[in-house]
């Protein structure tokens, strides 16, 4: 077998990449076991267990910048050793893991500041940092993890560490009922997963990264393709895509900080990395990479649909955010070089998502927790800092020149134009036209809330720019939001280019269109998307519902993707455990209760033979005597042979 | 006339049974001379002091394999492994039976001839110190065990039957409370026990008459010309399957098997708990000691013609056992009833004709007595002010008041219900593996599907514990002395070490499992 993949051993410094782990881990267990005692100054000690870890992060970074090897491998201990069965618990630090401990040290630091003000009235904050600095831990472990089973080990740490942090104001049902929502569906895709591990192990006996990336070019093409589905109904599962992506938006109940950056920033985009990790095995079979490359272009344009629907502030910012990741799918689903862009858009989108989610948290503080566009308008005089940068997150998303996202996102529509033949048209016409109503809903998010008359509710007197704990990381985002993608787009691909089969140019097909005509039109549907929207609403909107037609409605329904779920999984579901529970009291239980009677019974009647007169045992000793001796003479006499 | 010839005697082999029996006889005596404040003491020590002495003979001659005695005694693996064992479960029993601390004056009476229920027996009750006779009546049965065990001809068996039965009828009547339950347990036992040794007496007979007319042997009951007339004796067969059904009655009454179980819940309620213990654990050993030797030494030629009949045996035995202990509400009955289906398992594990089947049943043997012993150490320390509460409804709440203790009965019970990661899982697979292996499949189900039945009144002990209200009638449970204590920790410790890493006494005893003939 050809060994394509080889992981030295980790040395010197790199030799404490478990620290990553363990900083956090420690912190959060700390948080949570002082308790109380820990209420005055547990947040500063979350917000310094990131910074270190971030500043350890970047220490690596540099030292991994001079290895001949870029991917160093950490074994600490056998974790699992059952017959075949060995799971070792390795750390894996090359250049893709590298690029997402920082994006996950460092926007989480600077989220972590804005929360300590954020959270500062609210009884729960040491609570709130326990779980954030959890979730981060299981967050680096997943990234870092050297094989699928550390993988999922840190991938069902984000999903509790998520789930908790969604229910946070456990005390609101609709918070209690997201949380739960984003379990279940998170458990649909994690059995997707696991079940894609169990496979790997049945095929190729081992789940060590190096080990099945060098072995799946032995499998057959059919193992390949269930391998891949599985793993990518994992990654739509975490990552809010088709079919699964329903519970995201659910998801904004939690914390803005939350929101900002588990559900935009970090964790919704383990999917997108799974894929890029596995991406041996996705490139292997061009169906699956249709697949994904399908997934990624449906979700994008439902994600657009849905989010110039919505009213909500955070959901809008939530279907973005599912929008975006159908990029990224789109990115990793094309193969080759665009992974790399793939994994570009997400650490620009990981700023500028991180940047506006915290802004729509600023305008909340200062709109007594408003969550509706129709009663903002006219902010801008009133918040400078949070407009400013609101701003620059969204003349990134929309992809603007000279913006981030014009940098991560336009590789990605040129690439999507390289495919062969009409899929070329297919998969890079849906991407344009997702640019164009990117531009459209979240320039309509935009004006509603910064300019325009003001619709405020009568509580509000006037708002209040938020203090500068929370303005100092907007600002650092707005910065990381106008310049990270320039930046990003010409280093970072290279810089992956030492991970396995990462960045590797494929000979790809020419664009069916030139470069510069792409690049011209995606900027002129943006340029009309965002100049329609500000026609509409420029002068505000109407602060009740207003009667739509049957695309605006479905829209506001989530496509009927909710009815599709309730008709098709929950209402069968509900039925399924009203039977089986039927089936269980009337069937299971009454045979369990009925046997248990007929002992119980028998027991009793037997009790009398108990007498506790000797002249009756001892008719019961010969009895039984009179018996054996009779059956062994018919042994005897081989009547009993 | 012929010659007598003096047999050989291998006194360092013997010297076990010699120390018991000897130790025994100076107790006797220690009654006679010694002051009665220092007897208990001195007798306490004695015996343990013969215990462990025994013991370390055991352990000194563990590589021995050899007939002495003019073929009467065997030497030889099972022999010292099952000897070991009641050893230890001995010491373990004499530690119960010497505490003095959990009630004034120790758990027996101390005059036997006092009239129960009269003045004087409530005098006696208060705090009279105890009858030491125990000792040496404990000492005397300890040694006819031993004897037991190694007995390699059938007289001799039934000598040591005898030796250690009629100290075990005297001791079940020295319960210091509830005396007329304690002296009808000796009496039933006695008189069942006595008709019993018929049985077992007229099958030694029945077989000495199967052996004689063998060309160039001499009829006898000893093993070897018993192996040698199943294969050419010209007698009748009838004479040897009727002699062995007998011998197999006998044996199967101290083992507590169905339908020759009737006296045990009795026995086991009416005697002293620490004597009760040491029934359920010592007596056991015994008597399935003696019939792995006779079905494996000496009718190992009939070819395993009888398993059906002795299975149906377990079968029923498992079966009375787990059904019975279902509606019990009495704690020491249900550990009575619990100990019959566990003479199921053994048999069971009896049947299997192979060194697993040996090995499997004497390592039970070893982890039951263990468990056994602490939980009947835990009965004796849930206490009110008449003496043991043993009625199951006084033990709800338990957990509540004592959590520690209810929680080490808890593991008891779990281990008997074989639960993974106790003895009691281990021993049942080591019994049911060779059963299986050996083409005993309808066993193992009978014994699984008994195990689930004996599971629901374990747990209803647990649940009693732990999730009833404590009431005003809840009792207390006693601070045990160190003796008690002792004897705890080393069941509780051998029912976790044996559950979680067996394979040390599982090597002991595959090693120990071959037979000399």
């Amino acid at each position: 077998m050809e060994e394509t993949v080889r992981y030295a051993e980790a040395t010197g410094l790199l030799g404490s990449v478990w620290l990553l782990v363990a900083i956090p881990l420690v912190s959060a267990a700390i948080l949570l076991l002082l308790g109380r005692r820990a209420d005055r100054w547990g947040h500063w000690l979350g917000v310094a267990a990131i910074g270190a870890a971030f500043v350890l992060g970047l220490t690596y970074f540099f030292q991994l910048r001079g290895l001949e090897n870029k991917s160093v491998e950490q074994s600490l201990w056998q974790f699992i050793s059952v017959g075949d069965f060995k799971v070792d618990f390795g750390l894996l630090f090359d250049p893709l893991a590298a690029v997402f401990v920082l994006l996950i040290t460092g926007v989480g630091f600077l989220i972590h500041l804005y929360a300590v003000e954020y959270m500062a009235h609210d009884e729960g904050r040491r609570r709130f940092f326990a779980y954030f600095n959890l979730f981060v831990a299981a967050m680096l472990l997943l990234v870092l993890g050297n094989n699928y089973v550390m993988l999922y080990f840190g991938w069902e740490g984000v999903g509790l560490a998520s789930y908790l942090l969604i229910s946070f104001w456990y005390g609101r049902p609709s918070a209690a009922t997201a949380g739960k929502k984003a379990f279940l569906m998170n458990r649909v895709g994690d059995a997707g997963l696991a079940i894609g591990i169990f496979v790997m192990f049945a095929t190729l006996g081992t789940t060590q990264y190096d080990e099945v990336f060098n072995g799946v070019g032995a499998l057959t093409g059919t193992t390949v393709l269930v391998l891949g589905l599985l793993l990518l109904l994992g990654a739509a599962g975490k990552s809010g895509q088709f079919p699964l992506q329903a519970w995201l938006p659910d998801a904004m109940e939690g914390p803005t900080p939350v929101s900002a950056l588990i559900h935009a920033a970090t964790m919704v985009t383990a999917g997108v990395y799974l894929i890029a990790r596995s991406n041996p095995i996705f490139s292997a079979n061009h169906t699956l990479q249709l697949v994904v490359v399908s997934v990624g272009a449906l979700t994008l344009l439902m994600g657009c649909l849905i989010g110039a629907a919505k009213d909500d502030i955070k959901r809008v910012l939530a279907w973005s955010t599912v929008s975006q990741i159908g990029y990224m799918f789109l990115g990793v689903g094309l193969g080759g070089g665009a992974y790399a862009l793939a994994i570009v858009h997400l650490l620009a989108h990981g700023f500028f998502k991180a940047n506006m989610f915290l802004g729509a948290g600023s305008v909340m503080h200062g709109m007594n927790d408003q969550v509706d566009i129709r009663r903002f308008g006219n902010l801008s005089k009133y918040m400078k800092a949070t407009w400013l940068t609101f701003m620059m997150g969204w003349l990134a998303i929309i992809g603007m020149f000279p913006f981030s996202g014009f940098f991560s996102k336009e590789p990605i529509i040129v690439a999507a134009f390289e495919r062969e033949g009409w899929t070329a048209w297919l998969f890079g016409g849906a991407a344009l036209l997702g640019a164009g109503l990117t531009a459209f809903y979240m320039t309509r998010l935009f004006v509603l809330t910064f300019h325009g008359p003001a619709r405020w509710t009568e509580d509000i007197e006037h708002p209040h720019e938020s203090p500068k704990l929370m303005t100092i990381p907007l600002v650092l985002l707005a910065i990381g939001s106008v310049g990270a993608g320039f930046l990003l787009a010409t280093s970072v691909p290279d810089w992956l280019q030492a991970t396995g089969g990462l960045g590797g140019q494929e000979e790809g097909h020419e664009a069916v269109l030139a470069h510069w005509l792409i690049t011209a039109l995606s900027l002129l549907v943006t340029v009309l998307g965002a100049g329609l929207a500000w026609a509409l609403f420029r002068t505000g909107t109407a602060t009740a519902p207003q009667p739509a037609g049957v695309l605006v409605t479905a829209a506001r329904r989530n496509l009927y993707t909710d009815a599709v779920n309730e008709a098709v999984f929950e209402k069968p579901g509900i039925f399924l455990t009203r039977a089986l529970v039927f089936l269980d009291n009337r069937g299971v239980d009454g045979l369990v209760n009925g046997l248990a009677a007929a002992v119980g019974g028998g027991s009793g009647r037997l009790r009398r033979l108990q007498t506790g007169f000797v002249r009756s045992y001892a008719t019961s000793i010969l009895t039984g005597a009179l018996l054996v001796v009779a059956a062994f003479l018919a042994v005897q006499a081989g009547w009993l042979a | 006339m012929t010659e007598l010839k003096l047999p050989s005697i291998d006194y360092a082999a013997l010297a076990p049974i010699l120390i018991m029996l000897g130790v025994a006889l100076v107790g006797v005596l220690v009654e006679a001379f010694v002051p009665r404040r220092l007897r208990n003491t001195v007798q306490l020590t004695l015996a343990l002091a013969a215990v462990l002495g025994a013991l370390t003979m055991v352990i000194l001659n563990s590589d021995d394999r050899l007939l002495t005695a003019g073929q009467a005694i065997a030497v030889d693996g099972p022999t010292l492994f099952l000897q070991g064992a009641i050893l230890v479960l001995a010491a373990m029993a004499l530690l119960l039976i010497g505490e003095r601390s959990i009630e004034r004056g120790g758990a027996f009476v101390a005059h036997a001839a006092v009239t129960a229920e009269s003045p004087d027996d409530r005098r006696q009750a208060e705090g009279a110190s105890g009858t030491t006779e125990v000792y040496p009546l404990a000492t005397f049965a300890i040694g006819g065990m031993l004897i037991f065990v190694a007995a390699n001809d059938l007289l001799t068996m039934f000598i040591a039957l005898e030796v250690f039965s009629l100290p075990l009828y005297l001791l079940c009547a020295l319960a210091r409370r509830r005396r007329l339950l304690s002296q009808e347990a000796a009496m039933k036992y006695f008189m069942l026990g006595a008709y019993a040794s018929a049985f077992f007496l007229f099958g030694v007979a029945l077989i000495y008459g199967f052996t004689s007319g063998i060309p160039g042997r001499t009829a006898g009951v000893d093993f070897a010309t018993v192996h040698a007339a199943v294969t050419d004796s010209p007698a009748s067969p009838v004479l040897l399957f009727a002699g062995m059904a007998l011998l197999a009655i006998g044996l199967l009454f101290k083992a507590a098997a169905a339908p020759f179980h009737v006296w045990t819940p009795d026995v086991y309620q009416g005697a002293p708990t620490p004597v009760t213990g040491f029934m359920a654990a010592c007596t056991k050993v015994a008597a399935f000691g003696a019939l792995l030797r006779v079905f494996h030494v000496a009718f190992s030629g009939a070819a395993w013609d009888f398993t059906p009949v002795l299975g149906a045996v377990a079968v029923l035995t498992m079966l009375v056992g787990a059904v019975l202990a279902v509606t019990q509400t009495d704690i020491k009955r249900l550990l009575a009833y619990s100990s019959i289906a566990n003479a199921g398992y053994l048999l069971v594990g009896v049947l299997a004709p192979s060194k697993d089947g040996l090995s499997g049943t004497m390592f039970y043997l070893v982890a039951y007595g263990l468990s056994v012993l602490a939980a009947f150490a835990v009965v004796t320390l849930v206490r009110d002010a008449d003496g043991e509460a043993t009625h199951l409804s006084r033990w709800a709440g338990l957990g509540r008041r004592s959590p520690f203790f209810a929680a080490i009965f808890t593991f008891l019970l779990l281990a008997f219900a074989g639960i993974p990661l106790t003895s009691g899982f281990m021993s049942k697979v080591a019994v049911f593996g060779a059963a299986w292996a050996s083409g005993n499949a309808w066993l193992v189900v009978a014994g699984v599907v008994t195990s689930m039945v004996l599971a629901f009144p374990y747990l209803r002990v647990v649940v009693m514990m732990w999730l009833s209200e404590p009431g005003d009638a809840t009792p207390t449970v006693t601070v045990p002395g160190a003796l008690t204590s002792a004897a705890l920790v080393i069941g509780v410790l051998a029912t976790l070490v044996l559950g979680v890493a067996p394979a040390p006494l599982l090597d002991l005893a595959n090693g120990a499992a071959e037979f000399v003939r």
